[in-house]
């Protein structure tokens, strides 16, 4: 007998959540590809030259990492909003539409990088094929298009919570979504002053990825825990909270990180390093909270691959973001690592352990209510599959890293410590044998990356197929006093 | 749950959230304005356009044990003196071009970007480049055929050809300049110019 994928088991929410999971997927594929073509280009600089050049993998690889990771939270948030908010979506038909938009959007965008790749130095280029600035290359109407589109996302959730039930998430949610789509509009203007520039570019990249999708994520693993494990949702709300305080306390401010260097006054140097050195303190507590309720709890779960996930995002979200993340925060040593491998070392890890992670988990939740509630526990059919892609995938990102990192170090040194950032200096450093094997090394792990994707993406298709059991059902844990 | 201390309860951690966002972020607001009023172009940390009819350089100083742009004499650029609207409008060009050409996923400006290709913050005084009268010619001849005038340095690395026209090119050579000449509190450390100071 086997379980078919049937969406009859899904709400409307969760029906409109899985299209943006399957797209989530195939960009998350697109990201590894481009990111390997790029890789390749470090060791052979002929390879596609003139034809694919390393600025459009590179362009590429980061975009389809942004976007799939984007569409992974708007569907986590979709999955669970019904059952949140206890009625249905307010307008699911709005919702879906922004979906196809949106999608359309960002196939048109990616053939233009592709196949049109750069233009004129005019106002044009800017507004149809590429911004050109790292991060939101998108051009100006795509920019237009996806803040419509996170205006109905917004308006869905918002609504869908006023018109059900309030709660906790709800609310840290919704005030979360104003944040980031608004921030979004710092990074839809033009200027030539390139310290103003940079100024509110990282307005829209740090105030993202260091505080508003830090914080969205909490609201998406605060709901997880409870359907996961069965945490009470005083705790859950309590830590979101506390998560909030402590994201956005260390975050906000933390952007003057990456105001050392670009002309901005002095006393960044001291706000950045400062506040930015507090970052890891939420993502401590962040390990401390899952810990702690996986021990309450003693681990029994109803679906293994996706709690193992949740721990790897614990674990990797401290070290990516919050090890690697301080530990070249600090003026004293960011001077000498600004804009070297250490960014792109820290980079990979935080994006795998922050957001890849949660996003994979979360797949897994759906896989699991798609195929009809099966189970995923203790001796489920074919689990080597999610382990091995869970290892391989895990053990991919952390050799890139480590080899990244040497690279780092490597530039640090002879680049800009000794020889002083000159372009003599650079290639210096680029040439040097321990730069090339670090090169080498990321590739071998690239690939180690891209076979745990297989396994993961294969998995993800079949999990739970030949399943008769269903999962078992929680019962929330009784408060902890009086007993 | 009535025996929760203030300190473990959920309303006292709202509160905390809230207080704390509001007032990081107002902080912030507080420091953008401020933080704008000292980049702007021409008030001080950031130079005016017309710096690019100037001599640029970037030498240790030895009160802030860091290097500073210093900006002295005429040295213009193409042999043209620039007025304050038409320097403004070739950098402008300049840094249009920049973007067109997604020069941001190869190369840093700013220490920001790509790691594939050197930074160009202080590109325009890299001794690389040779003497301030061939300077501009070279780049001129580099960034309109990167292939054929390639500086690989062994690496193997070539610029694309990216279909950069010559009013473009000047237009990225007034960005170079005018950007080498942005007080960055000392980034990159310990880089010498042509000059050798």
């Amino acid at each position: 007998m086997s379980r078919p994928l049937d969406s009859r088991h899904l709400n409307g929410g969760q029906k409109l959540a899985v299209k943006y999971f399957i797209v989530a997927v195939i960009l998350f594929f697109a990201q590894l590809v481009f990111g390997m073509l790029a890789g390749v280009q470090y060791l052979h600089p002929d390879f596609l030259h003139g034809v694919l050049d390393f600025n459009v993998n590179r362009m590429v690889h980061i975009n389809a990492m942004i976007v799939w990771m984007l569409y992974g939270f708007i569907g986590s948030v979709y999955w669970f909003l019904e059952e949140e908010s206890g009625r249905e979506i307010v307008g699911l038909k709005l919702g879906n539409w922004g979906f196809w938009v949106l999608t359309a959007a960002v196939t048109v965008v990616v053939a233009v990088y592709l196949l049109v790749q750069t233009g004129p130095g005019n106002d044009f280029t800017r507004w149809f094929i590429n911004e050109g600035r790292e991060y939101i290359e998108a051009p100006r109407w795509a920019d237009i298009g996806i803040v419509v589109v996170m205006l109905i996302f917004f308006y869905n959730v918002a609504a869908t919570f006023i018109k059900g039930r309030w709660s906790g998430i709800a609310g840290v949610l919704t005030l979360d979504l104003v944040a980031l789509a608004g921030l979004y509009l710092a990074g839809m203007f033009y200027v030539t002053n390139i310290s103003i520039d940079q100024y509110w570019w990282w307005w829209v990249i740090h105030l993202w990825v260091e505080a508003t999708w830090e914080v969205l994520v909490g609201c998406i693993m605060a709901w997880t825990l409870m359907h996961l494990l069965g945490v009470r949702r005083k705790i859950v709300e309590t830590w979101l909270y506390i998560e909030v305080a402590l994201m956005f306390g260390s975050g906000i401010l933390g952007l003057g990180h990456h105001y050392f260097w670009i002309g901005s006054p002095e006393y960044w140097l001291a706000i950045g390093g400062f506040f930015s050195a507090l970052e890891p303190i939420p993502l401590v507590a962040m390990v401390v909270h899952s810990i702690y309720d996986s021990g309450v709890h003693k681990l029994r779960n109803r679906n293994h691959p996706a709690l193992a996930w949740v721990i790897a995002h614990a674990f990797g979200n401290f070290l990516g973001a919050g090890v690697w993340g301080f530990m070249h925060t600090l003026p004293q040593i960011n001077l000498y690592t600004h804009g070297t491998q250490w960014t792109t070392s820290h980079g990979h890890l935080a994006f795998y352990g922050a957001y890849a992670t949660i996003n994979i988990a979360f797949f897994y939740l759906a896989v699991q209510q798609w195929r009809g509630n099966v189970w995923m526990g203790a001796n489920l059919v074919g689990a080597w599959r999610w382990k091995w892609a869970l290892t391989l995938l895990s053990v991919g990102v952390m050799g890139m890293t480590m080899a990244l990192l040497i690279a780092g170090y490597e530039q640090s040194f002879i680049e800009r410590a000794v020889g002083g950032s000159s372009w003599s200096a650079y290639f210096a450093a680029q040439t040097h044998p321990w730069f090339m094997e670090s090169m080498a090394w990321r590739m071998v792990f690239g690939w180690i990356t891209i076979a745990g994707f297989v396994l993961l993406a294969w998995d993800l298709l079949v999990i739970g197929k030949h399943e008769t059991r269903e999962a078992e059902t929680l019962v929330e844990e009784p408060a902890l006093v009086g007993g | 749950m009535e025996h929760t201390p203030f300190w473990a309860s959920t309303s006292f951690w709202k509160k905390t959230a809230i207080w704390v966002t509001a007032g990081s972020f107002l902080l912030l607001i507080v420091l953008t304005f401020d933080t704008m009023s000292k980049v702007t172009a021409g008030t001080g940390r950031v130079p005016d356009y017309t710096v690019i009819n100037k001599r640029i350089d970037y030498r240790f100083d030895d009160k802030k044990h860091h290097s500073m742009p210093v900006i002295e004499g005429d040295a213009p650029l193409f042999g043209r003196i620039l007025n304050e609207e038409e320097a403004e409008r070739l950098v402008t060009l300049g840094k249009k071009t920049i973007q067109a050409k997604n020069c941001m996923n190869c190369h840093t400006l700013l220490g920001n970007g790509a790691y594939y290709a050197p930074d160009l913050t202080k590109a325009w005084l890299d001794p690389a480049w040779g003497g301030e009268a061939v300077r501009p010619m070279l780049m001129k001849m580099f960034l309109m055929d990167p292939v054929a005038n390639a500086r690989t340095y062994g690496s193997g690395r070539k610029m694309p050809n990216l279909g950069i026209t010559e009013q473009e090119a000047e237009g990225i050579i007034a960005f170079l300049k005018w950007m080498s000449a942005i007080d960055t509190n000392g980034f990159p450390y310990n880089f010498k110019t042509a000059g050798g100071r």
